[in-house]
């Protein structure tokens, strides 16, 4: 009992940090666009820890943990019931790390996350309506049913696939969904010239950013942290420590190589490289040491980096970097686990890369066809001049900042 | 009576204030302009570099009687210039009239 209370007061705190992370999420993305589309950045976050948390509560947390896969079986498609079960939650002996509500809250945080992912990726130009409610329905249905693969003892399980907290399962469906749908919505307006290069649109808050940067590490502690789903000294500790190990790595790389590339010292992609670190040590932070911590990390960085520029190169616009950081860094912190640390093999790394497939492809069908019936039903951009003048006053009837 | 409208570097700020006071010239409003000129400023965000003719200055406006008008044109070509493009204009325009609202003043009276 002492255990249990031990336990589940670590895993009461790591849900509200992962909380907290909605904040950082909301300040990144407002500071990295312009000051026009504030209110819109801030109702949409708030629109997604809302939702989600409801959400979770009456289908999302019982899909992703459905006991029996009663609907396709082999752990493809289970469902048990909707919202949640009194009766198990006042079963003490449900779990020796967490209590029942302890366990939903915290998978509730998680799940909010991945649609705060696709709300930096397409900030600025898309619909209020349409995003919430593609939103909907990629955290209500596509989340947990990835998740039930791996978390709720689907068939990736089965197969061996491991992700400690989340690269894929979390950052990557938020990232792959994040990528279809900038695809689909096209890019800000002057984002690119007549030449199809891209142009630079500056943020407007750059010290929030840094904030929110801050923010979602410190929420981070929570997010490996209690992804351990106990207090165990042993394994809690060492998660802490190779997760903030690979966020400073990451920085420092991304830092490094956006100097050397650019010839400038660039905020942005250090901030940027910090999160790769963060999202590319998530799936094996409990399997590395530090020093495969700081590597995992620096690549993450480099990798934040270079994917900025691609997708400036495939004239995809992401304002803040979602894709890079989510997508990109997630995939890589996936496959290093069959590349370093403890479980490391040519045969965990080719599950991993089965995993990492399988994954993109059911995200990228799911928010394609998501994505297509929003886009035929009420469209997905706002006109031109609602662009132009701003989301704020164009969605929303107001600003974010009066002079005096 | 004239009003003296000087654009100046930011930098030149504190420095042409200073000599304004020096030549007794102790009230004018400015505020921060944006030009468009043929000097072009080299940036780079997340990668991208793009160039911006827009030009940063801060314009001061300052009503002087005729007997003040080349002290002031003095200490704002002294103390602002470094010598490099880009240190900026001063334009002299004739004032028809000024008023002190408090009490209703007229002319010099009204800002001396």
């Amino acid at each position: 009992m002492e255990l249990l209370t031990t336990n589940n007061v670590w895993m009461m705190l790591c849900a509200a940090l992962v909380f907290f992370m909605h904040l950082g999420f909301s300040f990144l993305e407002i500071g990295l666009t312009r000051q026009k589309n504030t209110i819109n950045i801030l109702f949409k976050n708030f629109f997604i820890i809302t939702m989600g948390i409801i959400v979770y509560c009456l289908v999302g947390f019982n899909l992703m943990y459905p006991g029996s896969f009663n609907i396709i079986g082999n752990g493809i498609l289970g469902f048990a019931g909707l919202g949640l079960d009194s009766a198990a939650a006042s079963d003490l002996a449900y779990n020796e790390g967490y209590t029942y509500w302890t366990d939903f809250l915290f998978q509730a945080m998680f799940a909010a996350t991945a649609g705060t992912i696709i709300s930096g990726a397409v900030a600025e130009r898309i619909k209020i309506n349409s995003f919430m409610l593609i939103v909907f329905i990629y955290v209500g249905l596509v989340y947990p049913v990835v998740g039930s693969w791996q978390w709720g003892s689907g068939f990736l399980y089965s197969l061996g696939f491991y992700d400690f907290a989340g690269s894929t399962l979390v950052h990557s469906v938020g990232g792959w969904g994040a990528l279809i749908i900038i695809y689909l919505l096209g890019a800000r307006k002057g984002k690119f010239d007549s030449n199809g290069n891209a142009v630079a649109i500056p943020g407007s808050n750059i010290p929030l950013s840094a904030a929110g940067v801050l923010i979602l590490w410190l929420g981070w502690f929570g997010f490996n942290g209690g992804s351990v789903l106990s207090a165990d000294p042993t394994n809690t500790s060492l998660v802490l420590v190779t997760t903030c190990l690979a966020a400073a790595a990451g920085g420092i790389s991304a830092a490094f190589v956006s100097n050397l590339l650019y010839k400038n010292l660039d905020i942005t992609m250090f901030m940027n490289g910090v999160l790769g670190g963060l999202v590319g040590i998530t799936a094996g932070a409990d399997q590395m040491g530090p020093t495969e911590a700081i590597i995992i990390g620096a690549i993450g960085g480099v990798i934040v980096v270079l994917g900025i520029a691609l997708l400036d190169k495939c004239k995809l616009d992401d304002p803040v970097g979602a894709i890079p950081v989510h997508l990109f860094a997630g995939i890589w912190g996936t496959l290093a686990v069959g590349i370093f640390g403890d479980s490391a093999s040519f045969d965990q790394f080719m599950i991993q890369l089965a995993s990492v497939g399988i994954v993109g492809l059911f995200c990228v069908f799911g928010a394609t066809l998501i994505t297509l019936l929003v886009k035929s039903i009420i469209g997905l951009r706002v006109s031109e001049e609602e662009e132009e003048a701003g989301l704020d006053i164009a969605e929303h009837g107001t600003k974010a900042y009066f002079s005096s | 009576m004239k009003k003296i409208e000087a654009i100046i570097r930011k930098s030149k700020f504190d420095e042409v204030v200073n000599a304004l006071h020096d030549a007794e010239v102790y009230f004018f409003s400015y505020w921060d302009v944006t030009g468009v000129g043929n000097e072009k400023i080299g940036k780079v965000y997340r990668g991208i570099s793009y160039s911006t003719k827009d030009i940063q200055r801060r314009c001061l406006s300052i009503i002087v009687s005729d007997s003040f008008v080349n002290k002031t044109v003095d200490a704002i070509l002294k103390s602002g210039a470094t010598g490099n493009v880009g240190d900026g204009k001063i334009f002299v325009y004739p004032c028809e009239e000024a008023y002190r609202i408090r009490t209703g003043e007229k002319g010099n009276k009204s800002f001396n």
